[in-house]
């Protein structure tokens, strides 16, 4: 069969048990051209890429549905070594470099040019001697094809970030036979002008007919570079296009879309801006994968303010830093008064509460019961459900059932009892538990991180209720951080979006969805109309 | 410029913090020399000694640690292969160099297959490969007793004299290798030189062996010369009395040198193949190497298997030094001390090469032979050097451990650092 694809996925199906993840999704990238793969998290990018090299985790879970072809011939992938044979390679957005070797030896790593003596003879090709100045020249080839000039013998150890990613597109040059290349966040960690190189040095790639596959957010890089753009939503394809054909809007609109409906309605009202409840300034927060770089936020008392934006970009890392679960720094005033950053139990005391994303290992003790989960910060914070005899304490265990039992009448916990152990808890009532535990410190101030993530929708629908009512019974502020925007336009006043640690934009709940898409990628969507405006 | 001076001082800092262990015992070892009483000569005789049967052991450590798998203390298992090895070449009668050349044969399969369990069960358990070595190491220990106390000599007969307990079943708790079936100073006996003759006979092989390869134009003119410069210094030097008489006492078993030698240009050429280079991508960085289609378990067993059979062979070297070994203890503290003194050396658990196992097996040893005559003289007891030595050879490894931790730490600090500039800029 001839074709003019050198990439053709068809049809592509994965499930993981019950959830599809991908759904009848193609792909096709022809020779020389570069192609953009755009989507929010969780569309299926790293699922479809996934796939792409045969990893374990696809074939571990019952393989997928569909075909993959390469040059018009029906492959089948079985490992990522096997894809690198077959000639895909994967610039990677972690580095897979070795800093202790030299940028020769990490560009031939595991394909070392070797000379047979002696011993590898008799013993094997694992044995021979390997041909240093022959790799060195093969570097140089490679690192000249990407314009670096850096002497190949240069231990990576030390070489700055950009250098790092152009070794290792210099590694994938090198490979013989490499048809296509596929780029996963490249310009992630990067600075403008070594973003545009490395534009530059794809093109230069392509031109010379390796076929590329982009993965990034930026769309600006994304009209920059490419030539077509295939964009997924929710495991589906939402549309190809050519990149001539397009326009940033429309991406972003294709991107974000409308996600089934709201599971909660918020009564419409105006958005309280009286008193500042909240203020941060120029927030750093060195949270691993999440990190915040200089963030500036003001959260009115008495709204619920939701913080939105693509995993990676900082969002989580915002209530961590200033919970200072992990090393955070800059202003924070709490009601004018100033916070102490690094002082978890500072910021307990002073009226903040925190729902963790990660219930199972930060939010709850799963081998203890329900209430003791419940009562545990108010207990070891404050003070509170203890009987005091001289320097002894003792848990008030009369007090503690009352709260729970209350607690689990207010939030619908469904358990046997405040004895159960959280850990055998469905994940939606371990949230609730979560959030039991947060009002069981009677905060003036409650973040919630991530808190739909993994539970069913009627659970769903529970948590966000509560957190509404809490807001409009209780007047308590509610800052909600999480990775479906859906759910935080239907219950926020206002949304602010973080991209690359820092605010790109605070937006109604009523924004359209492209103003929604262009700042997940880092646009402010006020600014670009502007441009927009002035070249039409 | 301004920042010139701060920056030397940073360096000299680092240099410190990075050579602290081998500064303190080097600092430890004059001490204990001042206060021993004991003579140049003297000290300078059991070094030898104690590096001739050492130091291949400590040689033996370099390969698992390049590979990431820190400090091999299984290798007390290959020291049991070595001793089940002895034991058999011993009861079939086979003495002298074929005696020890049969013991070394006999090693292989047994210590192969050993470190072949080893690292198939280290690869279960990722990080955690210095207690899990140093735990299999006791628990391969009751399997050695139970072999020794109730199969050999009993299920299996024993014929030989001296082996058996008698009036009793097992082992004898003493093997005694200068019996006429045992293979005491099999290897040292080959070629041995008083230190004056085996200083000229190693000056002259090294000029011999620099301008050979000057000549096949394999090394640098740089290089030959300080090699020649080198030889003729140290032969120059030894003109002097004073210096010929602190060596006097010192005979050189060349041939167990040259072995020791060999084993070091294995460390070295190993590195240089492809097996070479993916044991250091291996020891790295695990997800890396794997990414780029190296199969890692494999590596690390390969590590390990060559690890331990190298230390049956150290093993073996030992005990036909000593003469005898004890059957149910020579084993023990191999991996501890042997460890301790690589990392003397300077060596770390990410880290090592030939010559700080040598340095530090030298000044190891150098504290073990003063340790026990300085604590005399300052305590009146022999015994609180000898408890001296031991608590030593502990606190280095923990030391050793501790320093990497906070190197760790300290690196992570740096690189925040750094970062920051640079993102200024940006």
């Amino acid at each position: 069969m001839q074709t003019d694809f050198i990439l053709e996925m068809k049809n592509i199906t994965k499930k993981y048990g019950e959830n599809t993840v991908l759904s009848d999704v193609s792909l096709s990238v022809k020779p020389g051209e570069i192609h953009a793969l755009l989507g929010e998290n969780g569309a299926g990018k790293s699922t479809l890429m996934n796939v792409l090299f045969g990893m374990p985790v696809i074939h571990s879970t019952g393989g997928f549905e569909g075909q993959v072809f390469l040059d018009g011939q029906e492959a089948n992938i079985l490992s990522p070594y096997d894809a690198m044979k077959k000639g895909i390679g994967m610039v990677h957005q972690e580095f897979m470099l070795l800093p202790g070797f030299t940028i020769t030896e990490n560009i031939k790593l595991n394909r070392e040019i070797t000379r047979p003596n002696l011993v590898s003879r008799v013993l094997g090709k694992d044995l021979e001697t390997m041909d240093m100045p022959a790799m060195a020249r093969d570097a140089r080839k490679a690192l000249d094809s990407v314009g670096m000039s850096i002497d190949e013998y240069t231990k990576v150890q030390g070489l700055p970030v950009g250098y790092m990613q152009f070794v290792e597109i210099a590694r994938e040059i090198d490979k013989t036979g490499v048809k296509l290349l596929v780029f996963d966040e490249p310009t992630a960690v990067l600075t403008e002008s070594e973003a545009t190189q490395l534009i530059s040095v794809m093109k230069k790639i392509s031109a010379s007919g390796i076929a590329i596959i982009f993965i990034t957010h930026r769309l600006d890089e994304v009209m920059a570079a490419s030539d077509s753009i295939t964009i997924l939503r929710d495991g589906k394809l939402a549309a190809t296009r050519r990149t001539s054909e397009t326009t940033i809007v429309e991406m972003a609109e294709l991107m974000i879309g409308r996600k089934g409906d709201a599971v909660v309605e918020a009564d419409e009202r105006p958005a309280p801006h009286e008193k500042v409840a909240m203020s941060i300034k120029d927030l750093e927060v060195d949270m691993p994968g999440e990190q915040v770089r200089g963030l500036t936020l003001d959260v009115y008392e008495g709204e619920i303010l939701g913080i939105g934006g693509l995993a990676g970009q900082g969002k989580l890392g915002i209530p961590n830093g200033i919970m200072s679960l992990y090393s955070a720094t800059g202003q924070v005033e709490l009601f004018g008064e100033p916070l102490k950053l690094g002082d978890t139990q500072a910021a307990l005391k002073a009226g903040i509460a925190m729902v963790s994303e990660d219930r199972k290992s930060v939010g709850l003790l799963l081998d203890q019961s329900i209430e003791d989960n419940i009562v545990f910060n108010a207990m070891q914070v404050r003070g509170d459900y203890l009987h005091r005899l001289g320097p002894f304490t003792q848990k008030d265990t009369a007090a503690i059932r009352k709260t729970a039992n209350e607690m689990i009448k207010d939030l619908d916990i469904r358990c046997f009892g405040p004895t159960q152990w959280a850990g055998t808890l469905s994940g939606g009532n371990q949230q609730k538990v979560c959030v039991a535990r947060a009002l069981c410190m009677s905060p003036k101030f409650l973040f919630v991180s991530e808190p739909t993530r993994g539970i069913d929708i009627g659970a769903k629908k529970l948590v966000l209720e509560t957190l509404l009512r809490l807001n409009r019974e209780h007047g308590m502020t509610v800052v909600i951080v999480s990775s479906e925007l859906q759910e935080l336009r239907s219950i926020s006043d206002r949304i602010a979006i973080v991209s690359e640690g820092k605010l790109v934009d605070v937006l109604s709940p009523k924004a359209s969805d492209a103003d929604f898409g262009l700042a997940m990628s880092g646009i402010k969507p006020s600014e670009h109309k502007e441009k927009g405006a002035g070249i039409t | 410029m301004l920042k010139k001076p701060e920056l030397k001082n940073i360096e000299a800092r680092a240099i410190l913090r990075d050579n602290a262990v081998t500064i303190m015992f080097v600092a430890l070892c004059v001490i204990c020399l001042a206060f021993s009483g004991q003579t140049v000569p003297y000290v300078m005789y059991e070094l030898f000694g104690r590096m001739s049967r050492n130091a291949f052991i400590v040689l033996a450590l370099i390969l698992p640690i390049v590979a990431g798998m820190g400090i091999n203390f299984a290798i007390t298992i290959g020291a049991m292969a070595a001793q089940i090895s002895a034991l058999w070449t011993m009861e079939w009668g086979v003495s002298g160099l074929p005696g020890f050349l049969a013991a070394m044969l006999m090693t292989v399969p047994i210590a192969a297959f050993f470190g072949y369990l080893i690292g198939k069960l280290m690869n279960k358990m990722k990080g955690q490969e210095m207690i899990g070595g140093l735990i299999l190491g006791y628990f391969a220990n009751g399997l050695y007793q139970l072999l020794f106390l109730f199969i050999f000599g009993n299920l299996i007969p024993l014929n030989a004299p001296g082996l058996v307990i008698k009036g009793s079943t097992g082992v004898a708790n003493t093997i005694d290798l200068s019996t006429d079936r045992g293979f005491k100073y099999a290897l040292d006996n080959i070629w041995k030189l008083p230190f004056d003759k085996a200083l000229y006979v190693v000056c002259a092989a090294i000029v011999l062996i620099a301008v050979v390869m000057l000549l096949l134009k394999k090394a640098n003119k740089k290089s030959v010369i300080v090699a020649v410069a080198g030889s003729v210094a140290a032969v120059l030097l030894y003109q002097i009395p004073a210096v010929a008489n602190l060596l006097s006492m010192v005979n050189v078993p060349m041939f167990t040198f040259i072995v020791i030698g060999l084993l070091c240009l294995f460390n070295t050429t190993l590195m240089k193949t492809r097996l070479g280079q993916q044991f250091r991508a291996v020891g790295q960085n695990r997800t890396v190497a794997n990414a780029s289609g190296i199969n890692v378990n494999r590596v690390r067993v390969i590590a390990i298997m060559i690890s331990t059979v190298l230390a049956g062979w150290g093993q073996l070297i030992f005990v036909q030094n000593m003469g005898s070994f004890q059957t149910y203890g020579a084993h023990e503290q191999v991996g501890l001390y042997a460890g301790a003194a690589i990392l003397v050396g300077g060596a770390s658990i990410r880290k090592a090469n030939n010559s700080q196992a040598l340095l530090g097996c030298i000044l190891f040893h150098l504290l073990f032979i003063l340790a026990p005559s300085a604590g005399k003289n300052l305590f009146g007891d022999a015994a609180i050097g000898e408890y001296f030595r031991v608590f030593i050879s502990y606190g280095v490894i923990a030391m050793a451990l501790v320093m990497h931790a906070w190197k760790g730490i300290q690196g992570k600090r740096r690189k925040k650092n750094e970062e920051k500039p640079a993102e200024a800029q940006a």
